[in-house]
C-alpha cells in the first residue's frame, strides 16, 4: 500500500519548498484577498460616489460616533496576538510543548479580549443609541465589515482552540507535523490582523 | 489520518463520508448529471410558454398546482422563477461540479500519478457543501412567492425587493462558493505537489493543464461574488442599502427612512462585482471542456495533439484575460467611450487564444487516423459548434453592434452554443471516454450514436433559431414573444426551438438507458480499452483505494502516438523505453 | 461492424425525419397569436427590423457592422468546415492507413490567425468606437434645434416628460408624486411645471433630433426603440442621455430589455413619429391639459 500514502503532508516539498498545508494556506488567503478586496473596493467606490447633498450624503466623523482609542487599542491588542502566535510557533520549533501551548493560550485570550471590546464598547452603545446596519450607509458598510472581520476571529479562535485542547495530542504522535499545522494558523492569523490593520484607519481615521 | 485500515470501513464511510476521491468524484457526478436533467426539464416547462403563450400546459399545469399555473397556464413570476433557476441549476449545480468536482476529481489525480487528492476530508466537505447549497436552491421552490425570479444575475434593485426566494438564492450561491473554493485550494495544491516522479509540468495532459487554470479562476473570481452575495443579503435583511440610490420610489411607495433604506448605494456596483466572477465563470465552463476534447482528439486521431505548448500558453492567457473583460456585459449601462473601449479591445484580444486552441485541436485532425467512436464522435461535433459560438460573440463583445443585440435572444443563442453543445457535449465525450476506467464496463456504441445524433439535431434545431428571432429584435426574458407586435412574424421559429427542446429531451432517454444498462451489463473490458497513453490508463479499473499497483514514473510526453519505431501505435507515459 | 453502421444511419434517418417534421412547425400559422393592438409601420421579420434613422447616423453603422461581422463570420465557418470535413474523410481510420506523427508546419493558419486579429481590429477602430463615440459624445448642438425630454421608467411603464412650450423641465420629487395625478412628482409650486407634458406615448417630430434623458423610479429597466438601434439601461440613481433622430413617420415600438418584474414581458410603449406640424399641435394640446390627458392614457 505505499502508494496510498499521500506525500508531502508534513515534509516539504523538493521542488516547490513547501508541505501541502501551507501550500493551500497560502491559496486560501490568496482568496481571502479577493474577497475583502472586493469590500473594501465597495467601501472606496461608494465613499468616493456618495452623493453630496440629501440624505445620503457621507456621515462626518462626529455623526459616527466611532472612538480612536478604543479602535486602537484592538488594534494593539491583535498586534501583540500575532506575536504569541508567532512565538508559540517558535517554542513548538524549538521542541518546548507546554511553553509553546501556553503562548497559544495568550492568543485565545487576546482574541477574545478583541471581541469583547468589540461587543461592549463598540457595538452595544451603538445598538442602545438606536444605530443599525440600516442607519445609513456608512454604519451599513462598517456593520458589515467588521462584522464579517469578527467572524474571522472567531474562526480563528475555534482552530486556535482546538490546538489548545483535543488537537494538541497530535504533538505526541507527530511534533513535526503539529508544528506545521500552527504555522499555518499563525498565517490565517497574521492574515486576520492584517485586515484590522487596514480596516482601523478606513473606517476609523480617514 | 489513516490511510491503511480503508479496507475495513464501514459502508457508509466508504461509499457516502468518503475521502476517496475516485467515490467523490462519482458522487460528484451522479449529483451533477440529476441537477443538469432537472435544469433542462424547468426549461423544457418554460419553452411550453414560449411557443404557445398563456395556453394552457397539458397534465403538468394541472397537477403543478394553483398558485403558479392558476387555471394550468403558467404566471409570469413563476415563468421568471424558472428562469433563473435553469440558469444557476445548469451553470451552478450541473456543469461545473460535472466538469471540475466529478471529471477534476476522478480523472486529475489518476493522470498525475497521485495516490489522491492533497486534502482528502477537504475535498469530502467541498462535495457535502455542494450538495447542501443544492438542497438551499430546490428548497426554494417551496417558500412563499417561489424560488428567486430576479434573473439570474441578480441585479438590485429588482432583487433586493423581491420575494424570500432570493434570500435563499444567495444563501445557497454561498454554500456553493464556499465548495468551488475549497475544491480549488485542492485540486491547485495536488497538481503542483503530487505530480508522479518525472511528470514535469510540460508533460502534463492538456486536461490537466485546464484544471489547474480552471482552478486558479474560481479561486480568485469566486470570492468577490461571495462579498457581493453578502452585501445583497445585508441589503434584503439587515435593511442597508448597498445597493440602493436614494428616492426610490416602488410600486407608488416611496421608501421612507426606516421602512427601508437611507440610500447612498449604486445598483452598477453589483454588476460589477457579479460580473468580476461571472466572465472568468465561462472559462471555468470551457476550459476543461477543451482539455476533455483535446484528450479524446488525440486518444482517437493516433497522433499527438498538434501545438500541445501553444494551447497550454493559450489557456494561460485566457485566464488572465478573462479577469478583465467583465464590463463588456454592461456597455449599455451607459459607459463611456474610453472604458467601453478598453473592455471591447480586451475582449477581442480574448477571442485570440480561443481561436489559437481551437484551431490546435483541428489541424490535430490532419494526418490522423481517425476513429469514430462514440466519445470521438461528440468531441469533433464539440468542434464546430464551439466555434459557432465562439464567432457569434463577436458582435456582442463590440459595443456598437451591442447596442442592437443586448438582451436580445442573439446573447441566448451565443453563449448556449458556447455552454450547451459546446461543453455539454465534452461532458457526455468525457462519460463515454472514462466511463471504462470508472465501471470496467464500456457503454453500447448503439444507443450512444443514437445519443449522439439526436442531440445534435435538437442542440442546433433549439438553439439556431434564437441567433434570428434576435437579429430580428425579439427580447430575452420574455414571458410571452406575443406581446409585442414586432415578434408577429417570428412566433414559427419559436415554436421549432421548443419542439427541438422537447425532442432533445426525448433523445436523453437512451443516453440514461445506456448509462445504467452498462454499469451492469456493460462489456467488459482491459484496463486501457482505448489503448492511450495517458497515466490514468495504466492503473488498474476500476482503480483501487490508492490508485496505482506500483508508484508510477513518467518518462515522456503526453501523447506519443504513432511514434515510428514501436509495434503498437501508442507509447504510455509510464513505460521506459526499451534499451 | 455493419450493425454499428445501420445505427448510425437509422439516426441519422431520424434526424432527417424530425427536421420534416419540424419544418411544418416553422411554416405554420400564427392564428394562435393574439391580435396585436397597434399596426406597426415597416417590415418585420427574421432580419434586422426596419431602420428609420436617417442615412450616416450611428444606427446605420450598428447595422453595417452586424452585416459585415455576419459575412465575416460565414465566409471564416464554411471555409474551416470545408478543411474540418476534409479532414474527417481524408483520414478515418481504415485499412492501410496510418497516422502521421510527424510534426506539421500550419502556416496557413497562422496567417489566418494574424487575418482574423486584424480584421478584428479595423471593426473595432474603424466601426464600432466611432459609432459608439457617435452615441455617447455627440450630441445635437442647441443651433439644431433639439427636442429635450426625460424618460421616467417604473414598473410597468414608460413615462415621457416633455418641458412643454417654456422648455423648462419643472422641478420633481418623490415627495409631490400621486399615482392619479402627479406620476413624475412636479413640484406644483414650481411655475416651470405647469406647462410640463406626462405621457406614456412617445411623440416625436420627423427629421429632429432628440435628446432623451432616461432614469428609473424603481428597478433597473432598459429602453430599447428597435427601429432606431437606441438602447439604455435606465437606471434608477443616475439620469443618462441618449439622442436619435427619425425620418419615417409611422408607429414603433418602445420595449423594456432588462428584467423588472413579472410584467417585464409587458412593458412597452407605442412610439408615434409625426410631422412637425401634427406634432406641434399635439404638443399643444397635451400642454393645456395634462390631467385629463393622462386620464385617456392610462385606459391604455
Amino acid at each position: 500500500m505505499s502508494a496510498s500514502v499521500l506525500p508531502y503532508t508534513v515534509k516539504p516539498h523538493p521542488v516547490t519548498g513547501v508541505y501541502s498545508g501551507k501550500l493551500g494556506t497560502w491559496l486560501f488567503l490568496a482568496s481571502e484577498v479577493m474577497l475583502f478586496g472586493a469590500f473594501f473596493s465597495t467601501y472606496v467606490l461608494l465613499r468616493v460616489g456618495a452623493p453630496t447633498e440629501g440624505a445620503a450624503v457621507w456621515p462626518t466623523h462626529e455623526q459616527t460616533h466611532l472612538s480612536w482609542k478604543i479602535g486602537g487599542f484592538n488594534t494593539l491588542v491583535l498586534i501583540i496576538s500575532s506575536v504569541t502566535m508567532v512565538l508559540a510557533w517558535a517554542q513548538l520549533k524549538m521542541n518546548n510543548f507546554s511553553k509553546a501551548r501556553l503562548y497559544l493560550i495568550v492568543t485565545f485570550v487576546l482574541a477574545g479580549l478583541f471581541l469583547v471590546v468589540k461587543l461592549t464598547m463598540e457595538y452595544y452603545p451603538k445598538f442602545e443609541a438606536g444605530i443599525r446596519p440600516s442607519t445609513n450607509i456608512f454604519f451599513a458598510a462598517y456593520f458589515v465589515l467588521t462584522g464579517l472581520h469578527a467572524l474571522h476571529i472567531v474562526g480563528g479562535m475555534v482552530v486556535i482552540g482546538y490546538f489548545i485542547g483535543p488537537g494538541a495530542s497530535l504533538w505526541k504522535k507527530d511534533p513535526e507535523y503539529f508544528t506545521n499545522r500552527i504555522e499555518c494558523t499563525g498565517l490565517y492569523w497574521h492574515f486576520v490582523d492584517l485586515v484590522w490593520i487596514f480596516l482601523f484607519p478606513v473606517l476609523y481615521l480617514l | 489520518m489513516s490511510h491503511d485500515e480503508h479496507h475495513e470501513l464501514s459502508f457508509i464511510r466508504k461509499y457516502v463520508f468518503s475521502i476517496d476521491h475516485k467515490v467523490i468524484g462519482i458522487q460528484y457526478g451522479i449529483t451533477a448529471l440529476c441537477f443538469l436533467f432537472f435544469g433542462f426539464c424547468l426549461m423544457m416547462l418554460m419553452r411550453w410558454q414560449l411557443a404557445y403563450p398563456g395556453q394552457e400546459l397539458p397534465v403538468l399545469g394541472k397537477l403543478l398546482g394553483e398558485e403558479f399555473f392558476p387555471g394550468g397556464v403558467m404566471t409570469p413570476d413563476f415563468y421568471n422563477s424558472l428562469g433563473v433557476m435553469h440558469g444557476t441549476i445548469m451553470i451552478f449545480l450541473g456543469v461545473v461540479p460535472l466538469l471540475v468536482g466529478a471529471f477534476g476529481n476522478y480523472v486529475m489525480p489518476l493522470q498525475i500519478g497521485a495516490p489522491d487528492m492533497s486534502f482528502p476530508k477537504l475535498n469530502m466537505a467541498s462535495y457535502w457543501i455542494y450538495l447542501c447549497g443544492g438542497c438551499v436552491m430546490l428548497a426554494s421552490f417551496f417558500v412563499p412567492g417561489g424560488a428567486a425570479n430576479s434573473g439570474w444575475t441578480a441585479y438590485p434593485p429588482l432583487s433586493v425587493t423581491a420575494t424570500t426566494g432570493q434570500t435563499w438564492w444567495i444563501i445557497g450561491m454561498v454554500f456553493l462558493i464556499t465548495s468551488s473554493l475549497l475544491g480549488s485550494v485542492n485540486f491547485i495544491v495536488t497538481i503542483v505537489q503530487l505530480r508522479a516522479k518525472g511528470l514535469t509540468m510540460f508533460r502534463l495532459p492538456f486536461f490537466v493543464w485546464s484544471q489547474l487554470v480552471t482552478a486558479f479562476l474560481l479561486l480568485l473570481a469566486f470570492p468577490p461574488l461571495e462579498a457581493a452575495g453578502v452585501l445583497q443579503l445585508a441589503d434584503r435583511v439587515l435593511g442597508t442599502s448597498f445597493f440602493l440610490p436614494e428616492g426610490l420610489v416602488i410600486s407608488g411607495q416611496q421608501l421612507v427612512q426606516g421602512a427601508v433604506p437611507s440610500g447612498g448605494g449604486n445598483p452598477i456596483l453589483w454588476q460589477h462585482l457579479f460580473w468580476f466572477l461571472a466572465h472568468p465563470e465561462v472559462y471555468v465552463l470551457i476550459l476543461p471542456a477543451m482539455g476533455i476534447v483535446g484528450e479524446i482528439i488525440a486518444n482517437n486521431t493516433r497522433k499527438p495533439l498538434w501545438g500541445y505548448r501553444p494551447i497550454v500558453y493559450s489557456s494561460i492567457f485566457l485566464g488572465f484575460m478573462s479577469f478583465i473583460v467583465w464590463a463588456h456585459h454592461m456597455f449599455i449601462t451607459g459607459m463611456g467611450t474610453s472604458l467601453s473601449m478598453f473592455f471591447a479591445t480586451t475582449t477581442m484580444i480574448i477571442s485570440i487564444p480561443s481561436v489559437v486552441i481551437l484551431t490546435a485541436l483541428v489541424i490535430s485532425l490532419y494526418k490522423g487516423s481517425i476513429r469514430f467512436n462514440v466519445p470521438m464522435l461528440f468531441a469533433l461535433s464539440f468542434l464546430p459548434m464551439f466555434a459557432i459560438g465562439g464567432l457569434t460573440g463577436l458582435p456582442l463583445g463590440l459595443p456598437a453592434s451591442d447596442i442592437h443585440l443586448h438582451d436580445t435572444y442573439y446573447v441566448i443563442g451565443h453563449f448556449h452554443y458556447v455552454v450547451a453543445p459546446g461543453t455539454i457535449f465534452a461532458i457526455f465525450a468525457g462519460v463515454y471516454y472514462w466511463f471504462p476506467k470508472v465501471t470496467g464496463r464500456r457503454m453500447s456504441e448503439g444507443l450512444g450514436k443514437i445519443h449522439f445524433w439526436l442531440s445534435l439535431i435538437g442542440m442546433n434545431g433549439a438553439f439556431m433559431p434564437m441567433f434570428f428571432v434576435g437579429i430580428a429584435g425579439m427580447l430575452r426574458r420574455g414571458y410571452d414573444p406575443a406581446a409585442y407586435a414586432a415578434n408577429e412574424n417570428l412566433l414559427g421559429m419559436v415554436k421549432m426551438s421548443s419542439w427541438s427542446v422537447w425532442m432533445l429531451g426525448v433523445a436523453q432517454l437512451p443516453f440514461i438507458l445506456n448509462f445504467f444498462m452498462s454499469i451492469v451489463a456493460g462489456k467488459k473490458v482491459s484496463a486501457n480499452p482505448w489503448e492511450a497513453t495517458t497515466l490514468e490508463w495504466s492503473a488498474p479499473s476500476p482503480p483501487p483505494h490508492g490508485n496505482f499497483e506500483a508508484v508510477p514514473v513518467v518518462y515522456r510526453g503526453p501523447y506519443e502516438y504513432s511514434t515510428d519505431d514501436r509495434k503498437d501505435d501508442f507509447f504510455p507515459q509510464h513505460l521506459q523505453a526499451e534499451a | 461492424m455493419n450493425s454499428r453502421r445501420y445505427t448510425a444511419i437509422a439516426s441519422v434517418l431520424v434526424a432527417v425525419l424530425w427536421l420534416g417534421f419540424a419544418t411544418p412547425l416553422l411554416a405554420q400559422d400564427t392564428a394562435a397569436a393574439p391580435s396585436f393592438d397597434v399596426e406597426l409601420t415597416g417590415d418585420y421579420g427574421y432580419h434586422l427590423p426596419p431602420n428609420i434613422a436617417p442615412e450616416g447616423t450611428y444606427p446605420h453603422t450598428v447595422d453595417s457592422l452586424i452585416d459585415i461581422l455576419h459575412y465575416f463570420m460565414v465566409v471564416l465557418f464554411v471555409g474551416w468546415g470545408i478543411f474540418f470535413v476534409y479532414c474527417l474523410w481524408k483520414f478515418r481510420q481504415r485499412e492501410g492507413h496510418k497516422a502521421d506523427a510527424k510534426p506539421i508546419k500550419a502556416k496557413a493558419s497562422k496567417y489566418a490567425e494574424i487575418v482574423v486579429a486584424i480584421f478584428e481590429a479595423f471593426l473595432l477602430i474603424g466601426l464600432s468606437i466611432p459609432a459608439w463615440a457617435s452615441v455617447r459624445n455627440e450630441f445635437p448642438t442647441e443651433e439644431e434645434n433639439p427636442l429635450h425630454l426625460r424618460v421616467v421608467a417604473e414598473q410597468f411603464q414608460w413615462n415621457f416628460h416633455y418641458p412643454g412650450p417654456d422648455g423648462v423641465f419643472g422641478k420633481t420629487s418623490p415627495a409631490f408624486l400621486d399615482l392619479a395625478t402627479n406620476i413624475l412628482g412636479i413640484d406644483p409650486a414650481d411655475p416651470n411645471g405647469k406647462d410640463d407634458i406626462t405621457a406614456t406615448e412617445l411623440h416625436i417630430p420627423v427629421n429632429r433630433k432628440v435628446i432623451a434623458d432616461i432614469s428609473s423610479k424603481d428597478v433597473i429597466h432598459s429602453f430599447a426603440i428597435g427601429v432606431l438601434r437606441v438602447k439604455q439601461d435606465a437606471i434608477p440613481g443616475m439620469r443618462i442621455p441618449v439622442w436619435f433622430e427619425a425620418n419615417r413617420t409611422g408607429n414603433y415600438e418602445i420595449s423594456c430589455a432588462q428584467l423588472c418584474g413579472n410584467n417585464h414581458y409587458s412593458m412597452r410603449a407605442l412610439m408615434i413619429v409625426e410631422d412637425q406640424g401634427v406634432f406641434d399641435a399635439w404638443y399643444a394640446k397635451a400642454a393645456e391639459g395634462p390631467e385629463e390627458f393622462d386620464e385617456d392614457e392610462l385606459d391604455d
